[in-house]
């Protein structure tokens, strides 16, 4: 039993975490949902949060390049492991294929659920640059946005994808 | 909302993860899985476990293995593991690749879990109705020892079942179909990636262009996922026509008892679920 790992809830332990290869160290309870901690405690605004019970995506980021919801986990269970948010996309003064692609098909208005788009989309692309396009809407469909009606964002996505591709 | 407080635990083996229980179970310690359900009952302050004991540093529990005629789907293992062609052999895999697409959206598939939902046992978890259609066995480890849990005796009620609180779930085991199954799903919600209100699955193989070995599982419609006896009658012997397939779905519909909510009516599930045989009676032809 001396191995297991126990953090008690009221004490704040530190932890570590790599965010867009940075290292933050923070101190933070367990009860704490990464998103929070990405935010309140490491500084990074870009993720946004808001339904904070998995429905909206806004909080989506890549864990070890995979999307997922970051306000259903929290901070503690993901030391060692890599974070992207939306502020690791841009190349020095080049944005990211995607980021271009939602300014050029007018695929933001207010911009609040647009990292959790970008992330969810990036990271989909970077695992499987041939998605159909079936595929691709239904991924899609898991992150809400109040302003544009989807339809810009789906053609962003499609115009991203194959800038993706051609980028190699 | 935000969680309320608990104290964090790490086990890196089945044997701590069990030990760990039996002590904070007594006192509302929690496993936590993939954290899809549990979360956002803790966010919501349903939850308040003062205890969680997160299962994910667990290596030995990440694996799928078949043992001959049997798939062993341990605890670890993700939903989004099951859209990879080839993950569990055969026609049994083929169906849970179209199965899992219906379950939550893709972002949560990558955390949730098999075994975290039969754990959960929400009547509308697909994966719990893959259990009952498929007569699975729930491995429950416990201090005192390992049980396999029937399907059968496994649910109880909307998220209520025969695992004791201090039983981890480390693995759940399915029987592969035949070759030759044919099997089918259908569901209905009211948006891509909601819960649904109503699903059917079915399976059967033809031998001499007759049905045998039928199966029809519902899910959704009442408090927990069951094999409809007497649909499986009405099926078997018989050809698989247009006719058949919509005199088996009114049998279904007829046998079932559904739950009533605010926005879902009984009669209105019980359409469902005629609708739903029906869809995944033509879906496996
Ligand atoms: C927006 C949204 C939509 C969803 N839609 C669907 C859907 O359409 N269909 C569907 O089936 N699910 C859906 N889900 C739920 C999702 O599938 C969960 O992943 C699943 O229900 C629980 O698995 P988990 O690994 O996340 O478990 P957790 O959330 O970690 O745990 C759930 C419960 O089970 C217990 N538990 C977990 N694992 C074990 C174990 N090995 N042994 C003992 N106890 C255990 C926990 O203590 C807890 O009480 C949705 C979730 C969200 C957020
Ligand atoms: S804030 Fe995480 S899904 Fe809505
Ligand atoms: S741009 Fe406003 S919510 Fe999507």
């Amino acid at each position: 039993m001396s191995d297991i790992k126990s953090m008690d809830a009221a004490e704040k332990v530190e932890i570590a975490l790599d965010i867009n290869g940075r290292v933050h160290r923070v101190r933070v309870e367990p009860r704490k949902t990464l998103v929070d901690v990405i935010r309140d405690d490491c500084g990074q605004t870009g993720t946004h949060i808001g339904c904070e019970h998995g429905v909206c995506g806004a909080c989506t980021v890549l864990l070890d390049g995979e999307p997922v919801r970051s306000c259903l986990m929290f901070a503690v269970q993901v030391q060692g492991r890599k974070i992207r948010t939306v502020e690791g996309l841009q190349r020095g003064d080049d944005l990211h294929p995607m980021q271009q692609a939602f300014m050029d098909h007018h695929a933001l208005q207010c911009g609040f659920c647009t990292p959790g788009f970008l992330m969810l989309a990036v990271g989909v692309l970077e695992k499987r640059p041939d998605i159909s396009d079936e595929e691709m809407l239904e991924v899609l469909s898991s992150n809400l946005c109040r302003c544009t009606g989807y339809q810009n964002i789906i053609k962003a996505v499609r115009a991203a994808a194959n800038a993706m591709r051609t980028a190699g | 909302m935000k969680p309320a407080r608990f104290s964090y635990h790490l086990p890196a083996t089945v044997d701590e993860a069990v030990a760990l229980l039996a002590k904070l179970a007594p006192d509302d310690g929690r496993i936590i899985a993939g954290g899809q359900s549990l979360v956002p009952t803790m966010a919501f302050r349903m939850a308040q476990p003062p205890h969680l004991i997160d299962i994910n540093g667990i290596a030995e529990l990440n694996r799928i293995d078949v043992e001959g005629d049997i798939v062993r789907i341990g605890a670890g293992v993700r939903h989004a593991a099951f859209e990879a062609a080839g993950a569990v052999p055969g026609v049994t895999g083929v169906w849970l690749g179209q199965v899992v697409r219906h379950i939550a959206h893709y972002p949560i598939r990558t955390r949730g879990t098999f075994c975290g939902s039969v754990a959960n046992a929400d009547p509308a978890s697909e994966w719990c109705c893959v259990v009952a259609a498929l007569d699975g066995r729930v491995v429950a480890e416990s201090a005192s020892g390992t049980r396999r849990i029937a399907a059968a005796d496994y649910f109880e009620g909307v998220m209520a079942t025969s695992r004791r609180d201090d039983e981890l779930v480390t693995a759940v085991e399915l029987p592969l179909l035949p070759d030759g199954t044919r099997c089918g799903f259908a569901e209905f919600s009211r948006r891509p990636g909601d819960f649904a209100i109503a699903m059917a699955m079915t399976a059967y193989r033809l031998v001499d262009d007759l049905i045998v070995e039928a199966r029809i599982a519902i899910g959704g419609a009442e408090p927990f996922p069951r094999r409809i006896a007497e649909a499986e009658a009405a099926l078997n012997g018989q050809p698989p026509t247009a006719a058949v397939f919509a005199e088996v779905a009114a049998i279904a519909a007829a046998a079932v008892d559904p739950m009533e909510d605010s926005n879902n009516t009984a009669d209105y599930r019980r359409s469902l679920v005629r609708a739903m045989t029906l869809r995944a009676l033509e879906a496996a032809a």
